[in-house]
C-alpha cells in the first residue's frame, strides 16, 4: 500500500469515522442540555422567528460596530466564500460527495477553481497577520484558534501545489493533500472548525431569548 | 543465419535494407527521447552487434505480453525481436517441446553465461515452495534463481513480472511476487504494463544493444524515458479536464465530443506510461483514445486499488461498519454526556433550593 492508497483508504475512512464521532458527540451534547427555565413574562411570543433573524442578521455586521470589524469581516468572507468555491466547486470534490452523499451539481472550470483557492490563501494569510498584530484578537487567540488556521490552509497549500505538480511526484502531492484534509476532518468536532454547525445554535438560542424579550436581534 | 552474425549481417541477410534500419533507428531513438544525432550513434552499434542471446521465461501471466510483442508495429521491429535477437528459449514461440525444449535453454545459458539477456514475464509463485508453477518438474522460483546468475540483466516485461499483478492481488493464494523479490543482485528493469507497450519492450532492448546498459530508471525499476509521465499530463482530453468538461456515461454527449474521462474512473493522473505518447496498434490510438478510462495498469497492485469506475478522488471503503459504529459511539456518548449534565444540574438545584428556604 502506498501513500495515496492509505490516503484514499483506512486514513480516509478513520478521518470521517472520527469527524462523525466527534460531531454527533458534541451536537447532541449540546442539544440535549436541560434548558434553563426563564419565568419572565414574555415580552413577544416569537422566539422562532427571533432565531431565524438572529441567524441571518448575524452574518452582517451592525452598524454601530461597522467601523471596526469591516476588514476583518471582509477578510472572514473572502476566504469563506473562496473556501466554498474550492470545496463545492471542483469536480474532483463534488465526486467525493456525491459518493458519500448521493448528491452532486455541476463543477466549475479548473481556472476558477485555482484563482479561488489563490484569492482565499491570501485571505487566509491576511487573517493571521491580523491575529498576530490585533492587540485584542491577540490576548484572545489560544492554540485551538492557531491550529485551526493551520489545518484550513494545509488543505489549499497541498491542493495548490497537487494542482502544479510542485515539489514531488503527482500521486504523494494528492496523497498529501488528501491526508490534509483528513486532518482537518478529524480536528473539526473537537476544535474551533466545529462553529461551521455550532453558529446555527449559538445564534439561535440568542435569536430565542432576545425574540421573548422583545429584544432587537 | 549463423548465431555469430551482427544484427547489421543478419538483416541484410533477411533483405532489411540499410534504409528501413535507419528508420528503426531514428524512430527508436526518438521513442527514447535521444538527440536525433543518436540515431546514427545507435546504426552503428547495432550493426555491429552480436545476437545477444535472449532466455524469455514465462510464469504466471495471460501470455498478454507475448500478444503486444508480436503486435509491435513495424516489421522491422519484429525482425530485431525474433531475428536479430538470439531468442533460444521463449515457450509461447519456440517450436522445441519438452526436454528439447529445456536442453536448449540449458546450452542457451552455459553458451552464453554471464551475458544473455532474461526476459520474464508473469509472477513468480513462492507459496508453499513455489508448487503452484513448475515446467519440467521444476519450480518457477528454482529456474529464474538458476537462470538469473548467468544472465547480464533482467527485463520483467508486463505488469505481472514487475510487480506481482494480477497473481499477486488480493487474496494472493499462490504467493506470487515480482522477478525483483527473487532477483537482487542484477539489474532488473521493470516494463510494466498489462500489457506493456510494444515499443516500450524493444525500446528497452535496443538501448540495452546500443549502450550495453540498461536504462535510467524510476523508483519502481521503470525507465523513466517512458514512465517519466503521467498519462493524464501527455493526454489529448487533458484540456477539457482544466475546463471542467466530463464524461458522465460512456455514451453521453460528453463522451461523443471526447470529454475527460475523469469522472469515469480514469487513472491516468497516478499513472505512468507511454500509451499517451507511443500509442498502440502502429500509433493508431490507447484506451482512453477509444473511450474508456485508464485502469493504471502499470502501477503496482493496480487491480486492488478499488473499481475502476471509481472516480480517483473517491475513497476506498472497507464497507459501512466502521462509520455505523463511529456514529452509534458518538451519539452514545452524546447522550450519555448530556444525561450526566442533566442530573450534575438537577442535583445543584436540590442543594440549592434548601438554602433559598433558610431566612
Amino acid at each position: 500500500m502506498n501513500l495515496l492508497d492509505f490516503a484514499r483508504g483506512p486514513a480516509l475512512e478513520w478521518s470521517f469515522a472520527i469527524f462523525l464521532f466527534g460531531v454527533l458527540w458534541r451536537l447532541l451534547g449540546i442539544l440535549l442540555l436541560r434548558r434553563v427555565h426563564d419565568y419572565s413574562e414574555p415580552r413577544a411570543h416569537r422566539a422562532a422567528l427571533g432565531a431565524l433573524q438572529a441567524i441571518v442578521r448575524r452574518t452582517w455586521p451592525r452598524k454601530e460596530f461597522r467601523a471596526r470589524t469591516t476588514y476583518g469581516l471582509a477578510i472572514s468572507y473572502v476566504f469563506h466564500v473562496g473556501l466554498a468555491i474550492v470545496v463545492f466547486g471542483f469536480v474532483p470534490h463534488i465526486l467525493l460527495i456525491r459518493s458519500l452523499l448521493g448528491v452532486s451539481w455541476p463543477g466549475l472550470p479548473g481556472a476558477v477553481i485555482y484563482f479561488s483557492a489563490v484569492v482565499t490563501l491570501a485571505a487566509l494569510v491576511m487573517a493571521l497577520i491580523r491575529r498576530l498584530t490585533h492587540p485584542v484578537l491577540k490576548l484572545l487567540s489560544n492554540f485551538d484558534d492557531y491550529f485551526s488556521w493551520a489545518v484550513t490552509i494545509a488543505p489549499l497549500v497541498t491542493g495548490l501545489l497537487a494542482v502544479a505538480h510542485y515539489g514531488g511526484r503527482y500521486e504523494n502531492l494528492l496523497a498529501v493533500h488528501i491526508l490534509s484534509v483528513e486532518l482537518l476532518f478529524i480536528w473539526f468536532p473537537f476544535g474551533k472548525l466545529m462553529h461551521a454547525v455550532l453558529f446555527v445554535l449559538a445564534r439561535g438560542q440568542t435569536g430565542v431569548v432576545y425574540g421573548r424579550r422583545g429584544a432587537s436581534t | 543465419m549463423s548465431k555469430d552474425d551482427s544484427l547489421g549481417e543478419s538483416l541484410r541477410k533477411q533483405g532489411i535494407s540499410r534504409r528501413a534500419f535507419m528508420k528503426f533507428c531514428a524512430a527508436t531513438a526518438s521513442v527514447l527521447a535521444l538527440p536525433p544525432g543518436m540515431a546514427t550513434v545507435m546504426a552503428a552499434a547495432l550493426s555491429r552487434a552480436r545476437r545477444p542471446s535472449v532466455i524469455y521465461l514465462s510464469y504466471q501471466e495471460c501470455t498478454g505480453c507475448g500478444e503486444s510483442l508480436t503486435r509491435s508495429f513495424s516489421p522491422t521491429l519484429e525482425s530485431l525481436i525474433f531475428n536479430a535477437m538470439s531468442l533460444d528459449y521463449y515457450e509461447t514461440l519456440q517450436a522445441a517441446a519438452g526436454t528439447a525444449a529445456e536442453a536448449a535453454r540449458k546450452t542457451a545459458m552455459k553458451e552464453n553465461w554471464g551475458k544473455y539477456l532474461l526476459v520474464v514475464d508473469g509472477a513468480v509463485p513462492v507459496g508453499n515452495d513455489g508448487v503452484y508453477c513448475t515446467i519440467a518438474g521444476e519450480s518457477a522460483v528454482d529456474i529464474l534463481t538458476e537462470a538469473a546468475k548467468g544472465a547480464a540483466a533482467v527485463v520483467s516485461v508486463g505488469t505481472c513480472a514487475a510487480f506481482g499483478g494480477i497473481p499477486h492481488a488480493n487474496p494472493n493464494p499462490t504467493g506470487a511476487v515480482a522477478v525483483s523479490q527473487i532477483v537482487r543482485d542484477k539489474p532488473v528493469v521493470n516494463v510494466s504494463g498489462c500489457p506493456p507497450v510494444p515499443e516500450v519492450i524493444t525500446g528497452v532492448l535496443a538501448h540495452y544493444l546500443t549502450f550495453g546498459s540498461i536504462p535510467e530508471l524510476d523508483h519502481l525499476g521503470r525507465p523513466k524515458v517512458f514512465f517519466g509521465e503521467t498519462i493524464h499530463d501527455r493526454c489529448y482530453r487533458r484540456p477539457f479536464y482544466d475546463q471542467g468538461k466530463f464524461a458522465k456515461t460512456f455514451d453521453d454527449e460528453g463522451a461523443r465530443n471526447g470529454w475527460c474521462l475523469y469522472e469515469l474512473g480514469c487513472k491516468g493522473p497516478v499513472t505512468y506510461n507511454a500509451c499517451a505518447t507511443v500509442k498502440w496498434n502502429q500509433g493508431t490510438s490507447y484506451p482512453i483514445e477509444s473511450g474508456h478510462g485508464c485502469l493504471g495498469c502499470s502501477e503496482p497492485d493496480f487491480w486492488d486499488k478499488g473499481s475502476f469506475y471509481q472516480a480517483l478522488s473517491t475513497g476506498t471503503w472497507s464497507g459501512a461498519t466502521v462509520l455505523g459504529v463511529a456514529a452509534v459511539a458518538g451519539a452514545a456518548i452524546g447522550v450519555g454526556a448530556a444525561v450526566v449534565s442533566r442530573r450534575r444540574q438537577a442535583h445543584l438545584d436540590n442543594e440549592k433550593q434548601p438554602k433559598e428556604k433558610q431566612p
